[in-house]
């Protein structure tokens, strides 16, 4: 490939198009200024959608029947949100909440685009966390039970802790996806990295802006997978060597 | 006396496991309870200790009608201790810990003081310096010992044990058991579920073998063990080689 891709006759402006240096170095300092406004949305949005995931995985586990409605509920939620492309929630919340006239500053798409990955993200996180949760022996809870301790302290003191343990690795991988998403933000206004990609390849129509933010992208999330490959394959270890006694 | 059941059914699915077993036990006392795997030991036990529901029966502590629904089985639970066949220890938390969770947060004893009370049933029974362990950095006796412990540290009136040396190598079953007679020593009521026939003979002030989902006969464990009046009771003496 590495020898044939240069003979096409057309790569001279494939090249020119898509990888030139000149509009690589001018557009890569305008990108990373950019991506900052990707970070703080990423870093804005991860810890609400964790509390929500955790607030509706409990409500979920929860087995006390006068919870009953609220666990219907929560199912229903769940399922709305991950049944949805999380670009069309963006579109329908970042475009309909304000569009019913809200005055600033809450009628921000910025506001409203994170509102959505909170809401998309925290339902198919509370699913991760689901799984944590039921991994948990009921043995566990019937020990913690049996020492007089209370429903919710049961889950705070001892399921909660081995849940999150158990599912660190496989909230990383959905953390990668979040980190992915927040650009698609970009299509309701803010400008992050995608549209200041955009606006740079318009400009001087060319495509190499795009190549950097790619690059960019995977600044972060190449690290951000191998760390949880290392921590899923550490899990792995972990409870293959402890099932077997 | 001391817990007190009558008439105790229960079912799981159309399988009656308890089906109106009548038992009294008086303060002090121990009491093992032998029975084919299947026999209801383990459902018994789980029912003493509201963790099962039953159907239908009374069951009563000290006088007190525990079983009565709608009752807040947490204030109940902490008279009465029980310990598992699989151990069940907490394995994100230390020894210490797994100790003193439930001291702290359901008793609402101060930090000092339950890592003290700990600290002293540790030393009694001779894993003190297992304190900042992890459950799975100890033998599996070690790990009942302290699951033994945890349950004692709550002081109950009761002490129920399931099995406690069935998922253990026979090696590790004396220092299991030996924790088992200092108990007896000490004068707590107990009622043990076990396959160990020798040893229910020896720790035992009485016997009962379960059939059909009550006590098909009990008594003194010489009289019971040497010379059963049941028919059931002698054929599983048989198929247990005892
Ligand atoms: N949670 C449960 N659900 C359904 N069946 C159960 C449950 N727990 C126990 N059983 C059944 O009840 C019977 C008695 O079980 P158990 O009390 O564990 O007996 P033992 O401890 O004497 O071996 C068995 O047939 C078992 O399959
Ligand atoms: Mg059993």
């Amino acid at each position: 490939m590495i020898i044939a891709i240069p003979r096409l006759p057309r790569w001279p402006r494939v090249k020119e198009s898509f990888f030139s240096k000149e509009r690589l170095f001018d557009s890569f300092p305008r990108l990373l200024d950019a991506f900052v406004l990707d970070i703080k949305i990423f870093a804005w949005s991860t810890p609400a959608i964790i509390a929500l995931a955790l607030l509706l995985a409990i409500a979920r586990s929860s087995r006390n029947p006068a919870l009953f409605p609220i666990r219907i509920f929560v199912i229903g939620y769940i399922d709305i949100m991950r049944g949805v492309p999380v670009i069309l929630w963006i579109y329908l919340i970042g475009f309909g909440v304000p569009g019913v006239g809200l005055e600033r500053p809450f009628n921000s798409p910025l506001l409203w685009g994170s509102v959505a990955l909170v809401l998309t993200y925290g339902a198919y996180i509370a699913e991760v966390f689901r799984a944590g949760i039921d991994s948990v022996h009921e043995s566990q809870r019937a020990a913690s039970r049996s020492l007089g301790l209370s429903n919710t302290q049961t889950m705070r003191f001892v399921i909660l802790p081995q849940a999150i343990r158990r599912v660190v690795p496989p909230l990383m991988n959905d953390l990668v996806s979040l980190q992915k998403d927040v650009a698609l933000v970009s299509l309701i206004g803010p400008i992050e990295i995608l549209r200041q990609a955009g606006i740079d390849k318009a400009k001087f129509a060319n495509f190499t802006p795009y190549v950097a933010a790619a690059i960019i992208f995977l600044m972060i999330t190449i690290p951000l997978t191998r760390t949880t490959d290392y921590l899923l394959a550490r899990e792995r270890r972990r409870t293959s060597s402890t099932r077997v006694r | 006396m001391k817990l007190e059941l009558r008439d105790v059914r229960k079912s799981f699915g159309s399988r009656a496991v308890l089906a109106g077993l009548d038992l009294k036990v008086s303060a002090g006392e121990v009491v093992s309870f032998i029975g084919s795997s299947g026999s209801g030991k383990t459902t018994l036990l789980r029912c003493i200790n509201l963790l099962e529901p039953i159907d239908d029966g009374t069951i009563l502590l000290d006088g007190d009608e525990i079983s009565k629904i709608g009752l807040d089985p947490n204030p109940i639970r902490r008279r009465i201790g029980i310990v598992f066949q699989s151990f069940n220890l907490f394995p994100h938390m230390s020894v210490q810990r797994n100790i003193t969770l439930a001291l702290t947060q359901v008793l609402g004893k101060q930090d000092d003081e339950a890592n003290e009370i700990a600290k002293s049933l540790l030393t009694r029974f001779a894993l003190a310096d297992k304190i900042d362990s992890y459950p799975d950095q100890l033998s599996g006796g070690q790990q009942q010992r302290v699951a033994i412990v945890r349950a004692l540290a709550m002081s109950p009136e009761v002490m129920l044990l399931d099995e406690i040396t069935s998922a253990l190598d026979p090696e590790l079953v004396g220092e299991v058991l030996d924790v088992v007679r200092e108990l007896k020593g000490s004068g707590i009521t107990m009622l043990i579920a076990t396959h160990e026939m020798k040893f229910a003979q020896e720790i035992s002030d009485r016997v009962c073998f379960l059939d059909g989902g009550r006590i098909a006969e009990q008594g003194q464990p010489q009289q019971l063990f040497t010379n059963p009046s049941d028919e059931r009771t002698r054929q599983f003496l048989r198929r247990v080689n005892f």
